[in-house]
């Protein structure tokens, strides 16, 4: 066991826990925020993914001793511009079904557009192929994406 | 009633004595927020008294109690559209939540139990859920009428407000009091369709979950944290029926935050502060098995009994005609052996569930298909009474018919949990996605061998001899699925080809393998659809038929597969259409539940194999209620169904399944996700579900287009076995 500082959507949290733990089980556990999903544990879903010094990270697979001072924000803590527009167009084009992958589909899709403001279906395919949905939502996914880019335009 | 609240006790018996006047109605106070709200700030699920069907609160929210649960197919925004249509309320008013778990007041009408499946949960609650919506609206009139001193007939209502010609007016939330204290109408006049405001209009509603699984506060059951609770991993065999021979814990108990270990009949629990300490510690375990009665056979050991069994003939399922004779008479014989594998339901949200057993009661809380038989299971394995037992259902990370457990198999091992370290401390079983992929409860295995004789451009003869476990042998659901011992879940599809062919005759062979099979989203037609559908494609090709107009052709008496048919044809333009080159197009036609789907593929040939560039779909479900549902379903349904079919497989080596995780166990990605464009096929026929029924037909028709390329059509799935993530 040892004891960490997580800067997590801004706050610091101090944890005293394996320094193995994967940093998704440090955030749900730990920390209490349980927006962040487990999937897979091993980097194949993205249904973990958060936000590490602003670029999508899988959390189940980064040990919380590596995370140092980084900043870590998950979908609680989402309030970029992008982030919303995001979230609006997910809501506009009712893209969740039984919604668990969604929280990891939101911070790559943000991240993205912060990258990326006009993305092409090809950059889609690129940032979010990473994120699996079981319940196959990638049409309105894609959708609400190149929606989202659209409402940032103005 | 008082806006105060109530003890459950009196609540549930009140609402119980209305419905035991055959009434399907409660209407009382809200005592709290409910979760769903479109604004709600935070939608975490409030603990409900059992009551019916609907809850108005003082603030005018109207609360659906959904009997089915949510794991994305839609029956929140359905119920609440079928009850908001005959009450005449506004959409933003309406929230939904999980009914509790009460078989009396709960039950699917299907089932005459509480449950979901079947895609059923529209076609079973249409009436009733409208009838709760009329009845509330007439008492709510009633109330009114007696407080303005006017006659009820007088009185409108309009989106959530009640209206007199004299500028009275009001909501619903001032006059649900009072409205709770009448008798309930056993027959409220219901609308005409005509009259339909919510009902199959385009935009008329927006998914009352979408807020919360966009924000991160939807909570699923991997989410509880209730004070105390420890999270309990399982280890169990790694074969189906292996047993615990000796254990030892030490190197286990050593591990922070472990609290306690303990056998238990599947095996070993560890328990302890969280998932990590809980993994870490369970990977420690020393176990050895005794596999002396488990299955040890492999996939491909199984395979060749399978096969060998294929080409004798079954048990006799449906006969007419005379396929032998017909066979020696001559034509051109077509034989096709098609091969599907075991596949894991793989929802996102992998197996899990909390409770809490406190003595002398217990309250559990998780993403339970079937509440009833999960309710009994837990109270026997704790020994208490039923009553003594809360159930409540949330939502679920998806499902695909793995949360519906006949068998009870995770409430049995989360009592037996439970029970282990004995009350006090809640528990949350939580599987990994390992555990989830290995336990089994698969679509089964099968083997269909096709034969069928093509005659002066016509088939004139169908055979199909089926090899497969039965899904539901030995279930609760044995006796309603059971013909002359046969269980209709193996043939379904194949019994029933919507094709008229003079000589036909469908058999099976039942067998049984040590491991555990279950209805996997559409459930025999995963295999018969695709046999039924790339077999017919198959002879109509050699008989030079088109494979539209050949269908359509032998579906004289199929008007609901032809009209499905006929509008995927003309979505598509199928006859007019310049396909581009090096691409071509596949159709298959398939009814599952009493709903027809007719999809129409278009794919080219990759390096690795198909990619398919767009689906064209056409859906009959009956009466539409909600078309942009509908319209989510058939496309989740067909990347669901083509994910399966290009890359899924579970195998099993000497007993032992060998994928654990999506990196063998392939998923569809969304860069091979096709275009897809849905009609929804106008009718007035009762509403019948969408969960499954756009899954059959995908593959045969990515078969049907490889055809069309030249290529075989794929007889043993999936299509590409070897490729990993
Ligand atoms: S849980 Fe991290 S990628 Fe799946
Ligand atoms: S919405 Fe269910 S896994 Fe994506």
């Amino acid at each position: 066991m040892a004891a960490f500082t997580l800067k997590i959507n801004g706050r610091e949290h101090q944890i005293d826990v394996d320094p193995n733990t994967p940093l998704l089980w440090a955030i749900r556990d730990n920390v209490g925020l349980t927006g962040t999903k487990y999937g897979c544990g091993v980097a194949q879903c993205g249904a973990c993914t958060v936000h590490l010094d602003g670029q999508t990270l899988r959390s189940c697979s980064l040990p919380v001793s590596a995370v140092g001072k980084s900043e870590v924000t998950t979908i609680e803590g989402l309030n970029s511009k992008e982030g919303g527009a995001v979230q609006k167009a997910w809501a506009a084009l009712d893209v969740p079904q039984c919604g668990y992958c969604q929280s990891g589909q939101i911070m790559s899709a943000t991240a993205l557009l912060e990258l990326n403001p006009k993305p092409s279906d090809q950059d889609i395919d690129l940032a979010m192929n990473g994120n699996l949905c079981r319940c196959a939502t990638y049409v309105r996914i894609r959708a609400a994406i190149h929606a989202a880019a659209k409402s940032l335009e103005g | 009633m008082n806006a105060h609240v109530k003890p459950a006790t009196e609540l549930s018996r009140r609402s119980l004595l209305k419905a035991g006047a055959g009434l399907v109605l409660g209407v009382y106070v809200a005592r709290s927020g409910i979760a769903f709200a479109e604004d709600a700030p935070a939608a975490k699920s409030v603990n409900i008294v059992p009551n019916t069907f609907l809850v108005i609160g003082k603030d005018d929210t109207v609360t659906v109690l959904c009997k089915h649960i949510e794991f994305g197919q839609g029956p929140f925004t359905g119920m609440a559209t079928l009850v908001a249509e005959e009450l005449d309320a506004d959409w933003a008013q309406m929230r939904a939540d999980h009914a509790p778990s009460n078989p009396v007041l709960y039950k699917n009408l299907l089932f005459g139990v509480q449950g979901t499946g079947g895609s059923s949960a529209i076609s079973n609650s249409y009436e009733q859920m409208r009838k709760v919506g009329a009845a509330a609206r007439e008492m709510l009139v009633a109330v009114a009428a007696d407080e303005w001193k006017v006659p009820a007939g007088e009185i409108t209502v309009e989106k959530g407000v009640i209206k007199h010609a004299s500028g009275k007016q009001s909501g619903f939330g001032a006059f649900a009091e009072k409205a709770m204290q009448l008798p309930v109408p056993a027959n409220p006049k219901l609308k005409d369709p005509s009259e339909f405001k919510l009902i199959g209009k385009e935009g008329a509603v927006k998914r009352l979950d979408t807020i919360a699984k966009s924000n991160g506060t939807a909570e699923y059951t991997l989410d509880i944290h209730d004070p105390g609770t420890l999270t309990v991993l399982v280890a169990r065999s790694p074969r189906f029926g292996g047993k615990v021979a000796s254990f030892d814990a030490s190197a286990a108990k050593a591990v922070p935050g472990v609290f306690d270990i303990k056998e238990v009949p599947n095996g070993v629990a560890v328990y302890a502060e969280g998932f990590w300490p809980a993994k870490t510690a369970r990977d420690l375990l020393k176990i050895s098995w005794d596999d002396s009665k488990a299955e040890k056979r492999g996939t491909d050991q199984l395979l060749n009994e399978f096969r060998a069994l294929s080409k004798t003939s079954g048990a006799l399922v449906k006969q007419e005609g005379d396929v032998e004779a017909e066979i020696a008479k001559g034509g051109r014989l077509i034989e096709t052996e098609f091969v599907f594998p075991y596949l894991a339901h793989a929802p996102m949200e992998p197996i899990n569930a909390f409770i809490h057993w406190k003595g002398d009661t217990a309250s559990a809380r998780y993403g339970s298909q079937f509440p009833t038989p999960d309710h009994a299971v837990i109270a026997q394995v704790l020994g208490l009474d039923i009553s003594k037992v809360e159930l409540k259902t949330i939502l679920a990370g998806g499902s695909f018919g793995r949360r519906a457990q006949q068998s009870t198999h995770v409430a049995m091992e989360l009592a037996q949990a439970a029970k282990a370290i004995g009350p006090g401390r809640p528990i949350k079983l939580v599987w990994t996605r390992e555990d989830d992929m290995r336990a089994g409860y698969y679509r089964p295995f099968g083997v269909h061998r096709m034969r069928g004789v093509v005659r002066d451009g016509k088939i004139v003869a169908w055979a199909d001899t089926i090899v497969g476990q039965s899904i539901m042998k030995g279930s609760p659901f044995e006796a309603m699925t059971f013909k002359d011992g046969l269980d209709s879940t193996a043939y379904e599809g194949s019994n029933d080809i919507p094709y008229a062919v003079p000589n036909f005759r469908c058999d099976l062979h039942q067998v049984d393998v040590g491991v555990p099979v279950l209805w996997w989203r559409s459930v025999g037609h995963t295999h018969t659809g695709y046999a039924v559908e790339a077999f017919v494609d198959q002879l109509l090709e050699a008989a030079g038929q088109d494979p539209v107009e050949g269908r359509l052709a032998m579906m004289a008496d199929k008007p609901r597969h032809a009209g499905v048919l006929k509008a995927v044809a003309e979505l598509a333009n199928w006859k007019g259409a310049k396909v581009e080159a090096g691409r071509a197009r596949g159709v298959a036609v398939v009814e599952s539940f009493n709903t027809f789907v007719a999809q129409v593929v278009e794919l080219s040939m990759g390096a690795d194999g198909p990619v398919v560039h767009k689906v064209w779909c056409a859906v009959d479900c009956g009466v539409a209620v909600n078309p942009d549902i509908i319209r989510a379903q058939m496309e989740g349904g067909i990347g669901f169904a083509l994910g399966h079919i290009l890359y899924a497989q579970q195998t099993l080596d000497g007993g032992v399944p060998v994928s654990g995780n999506f990196n063998t166990y392939r998923s569809l990605r969304i860069n091979e996700m096709p275009e897809v464009e849905v009609v929804v096929v106008p009718s007035t026929e009762k509403p019948s579900g969408v969960g499954e029924p756009g899954v059959p037909p995908l593959g045969p028709a990515v078969a049907n287009a490889m055809a069309k390329l030249g290529l075989p059509r794929p007889t043993q799935l999936p299509i590409r076995p070897g490729d990993t993530a």
